[in-house]
């Protein structure tokens, strides 16, 4: 067959474009896929609302019930003026972003369920765009889910400046970036939603009490730091709790004390930045393998 | 393969394990055609549509789609295939013209000439009103509607359907085939379509009847029904078993046994059954005749019925995944 007949098989008018190589194609198939979850996300603001329950209830019964065991729920926490709940609360943005970035990610076992991902995969499109705008969509909806967190500031009594909350802003996207990404990885390979309490009670749980953001990661047992080290999720927690203590008034030393050493040294916080995107990158890559296989 | 052919498949081969799913398949089809494939479920039907739309890798053989070589370059058949699939892949939570807008994006559909397409498919489907409601208001007719409107979105080449009507009402069926039949004329596309409705089959210029994994003919509705070789007649008798040497004879061929009645075909069923009621020898409690169908084609080529009771359970099945994926 030649291309002339195939051309004439077509409706008049509507000649097909050649491709325009590999890279805008797969570009604008990433924006598409990351749209349509942010359309979804926005369309379900109740879910919005309703997923702050879970945090406001750690910060407010766990950080006033923990914090007056400790110590009153006074001052002195980390040799700080510092109280538990204002410990914590940089913690339970990072839990929130950790929970929606995983679980958003997961999506696309819904969509292989209820067929829609066929649709995506069947397409003319280079798979790496499925897992990296799913990726990405996991990502910005659990950022935004983090950050709305950021109203409570004042009722917490952490003060907020602009510097901190640019870096809030960005090492919360490194967060839900690395998250979502080990997401779609875990959700390439699993076929119905069956698997999802493991991964929960497994995975996401062991994340979220190794990363720091209920305790310091200092003065651990030696196991449990190791645990604590290789939990990706620690290079976020930390770094926000830093940038926000720190816009917060709080003296360095003070500060050194609460953070994510390796050995004695202190991480910078641009290194653990570092750590959370390379992480994202890898996994995200061994996601893209996967989608790549035919069956 | 003919210089003619927008499908020429050769020998196809798809084994999954132990079990052969495709065991050599042959065919081709023709720019224009709406072509059929009838079987049972478990067939090989789905497996077969799969391969020639890249999404499943074929074992053995060869298969060309649109000019391109399923295996080696899917993502050229990608592009110039337009896909409705058995089960339903729309996003619930979105729109109509969102879904669409999604595919247009993904199929590399010119920005220019984005919103015009779309509006053109909305009207070839009639859901030109319905199309900034969210598809979870959709009927399950209208969700087909939607997916066959999907599927002609980026002026594909050939449109693969896979069971597009299971699961539907007769009446809405009719409406869906009213669509369907039309594209091939109006917008030049190539139909290539599974089903195990005898009922849509004769929608088809050709049809492919399979079964276990082979073709067993193909040709034109005429041309098949030709092949049973005149009128069938359904003989109850109070006595089947000491009635069949008598109507064999009669007829010249064996009659087949099915579910209580004997079938048989005859060349001229008014001139047969005066005689049949005569000579029969037991008494002949019921006679029908009719111009053969496919059903009959089926029966004489396999030795038994499809029918449509087979899919029940499993048609049933996906209402239910319809109407719990509406829930999402």
């Amino acid at each position: 067959m030649t291309t002339s007949d195939r051309v004439a098989t077509q409706a008049p008018g509507l000649a097909r474009p050649e491709r325009r190589g590999w890279l805008w194609p797969t570009l604008r198939a990433i924006y598409i896929i990351w749209y349509r979850d942010i359309l979804r996300f926005w369309r379900d603001r109740m879910r919005l609302l309703g997923s702050l329950a879970q945090p406001l209830l750690f910060l407010i019964v766990f950080g006033t019930g923990l914090g007056s065991a400790l110590g009153g729920g006074g001052a002195g926490f980390g040799g700080s003026d510092l109280n538990y709940t204002q410990f914590i609360f940089p913690g339970i943005i990072g839990m929130s972003i950790l929970f929606s970035a995983i679980f958003g990610a997961m999506s696309i076992v819904w969509d292989r369920e209820f067929g829609f991902l066929k649709e995506v995969l069947v397409a003319p499109i280079d798979r790496s765009a499925v897992a990296i705008g799913k990726a990405l969509g996991g990502a910005t909806q659990a950022m935004v889910q983090g950050l709305i967190l950021l109203i409570l500031a004042p009722v917490v009594g952490v003060k907020l400046t602009v510097v901190s909350v640019v870096l809030v802003i960005c090492f919360s996207f490194l967060l839900a970036f690395a998250l979502s990404s080990l997401g779609v990885l875990i959700a390439s390979r699993m076929k119905s939603m069956q698997g999802f309490q493991v991964v929960m009670n497994f995975l996401m749980m062991p994340i979220f009490f190794l990363s720091g953001s209920l305790f310091p990661l200092q003065g651990l047992p030696d196991w449990m730091t190791v645990l604590t080290r290789i939990d990706p999720a620690s290079y976020g927690m930390d770094p926000l709790r830093r940038v926000m203590l720190d816009g917060a008034g709080m003296p360095a030393a003070a500060l050194d004390r609460l953070s994510l050493t390796i050995g004695d040294y202190v991480l910078p916080i641009w290194l653990e930045g570092v750590v959370l995107l390379l992480f994202g990158v890898v996994v995200l890559g061994l996601a893209v393998r996967n989608f790549r296989r035919r069956d | 393969m003919s210089e003619q052919a927008v499908i020429a498949v050769t020998d196809l081969v798809k084994r999954y394990g132990e079990v052969e799913a495709v065991r050599g398949i042959d065919l081709e089809v023709k720019p224009g055609e709406i072509f059929g494939f009838l079987g049972p479920n478990g067939a090989g039907k789905s497996t077969t549509i799969n391969i020639l739309c890249t999404l499943v890798e074929m074992t053995s053989g060869s298969a060309r789609v649109a000019g391109f070589d399923v295996a080696r370059e899917p993502d050229a058949v990608r592009g110039r295939i337009g896909l409705v699939f058995q089960d339903p892949s729309l996003d619930s939570q979105l729109t109509a013209r969102e879904n669409l807008e999604f595919h247009a994006f993904i199929y590399d559909v010119p920005a220019a000439s984005r919103k015009q397409r779309i509006d053109e498919v909305l009207e070839m489907v009639e859901l030109t009103d319905r199309a900034d409601s969210i598809v979870m208001t959709y009927s399950g007719g209208m969700r087909r509607r939607l997916e066959i409107a999907r599927g002609m979105l980026h002026t594909p080449e050939v449109l693969f359907l896979d069971e597009p009507t299971i699961g539907l009402d007769p009446q809405t069926r009719r409406h869906i085939w009213g669509y369907l039949a039309d594209l091939p004329k109006q917008h030049g596309v190539t139909i290539f379509m599974t089903t195990h409705y005898m009922d849509e089959a004769e929608y088809c210029d050709r049809i492919a009847i399979i079964d276990h994994g082979k073709i067993q003919a193909v040709g034109t509705p005429d041309e098949l029904k030709a092949m049973v070789g005149g009128d069938v007649v359904t003989v109850v008798t109070a006595d089947n078993e000491a009635a069949l040497p008598t109507i064999a004879a009669m007829a010249g061929s064996e009659p087949i046994r099915d579910n209580g009645s004997l079938r048989v075909e005859v060349p001229d069923a008014a001139a047969f059954v005066p005689r049949l009621v005569r000579d029969a020898g037991v008494e002949v409690t019921s006679v029908q005749f009719r111009r053969p169908s496919l059903d009959d084609v089926f029966l004489k080529l396999t030795g038994r019925a499809i029918r449509d009771e087979e899919a029940g359970s499993k048609d049933m099945m996906r209402m239910m995944g319809r109407a719990w994926g509406g829930r999402r």
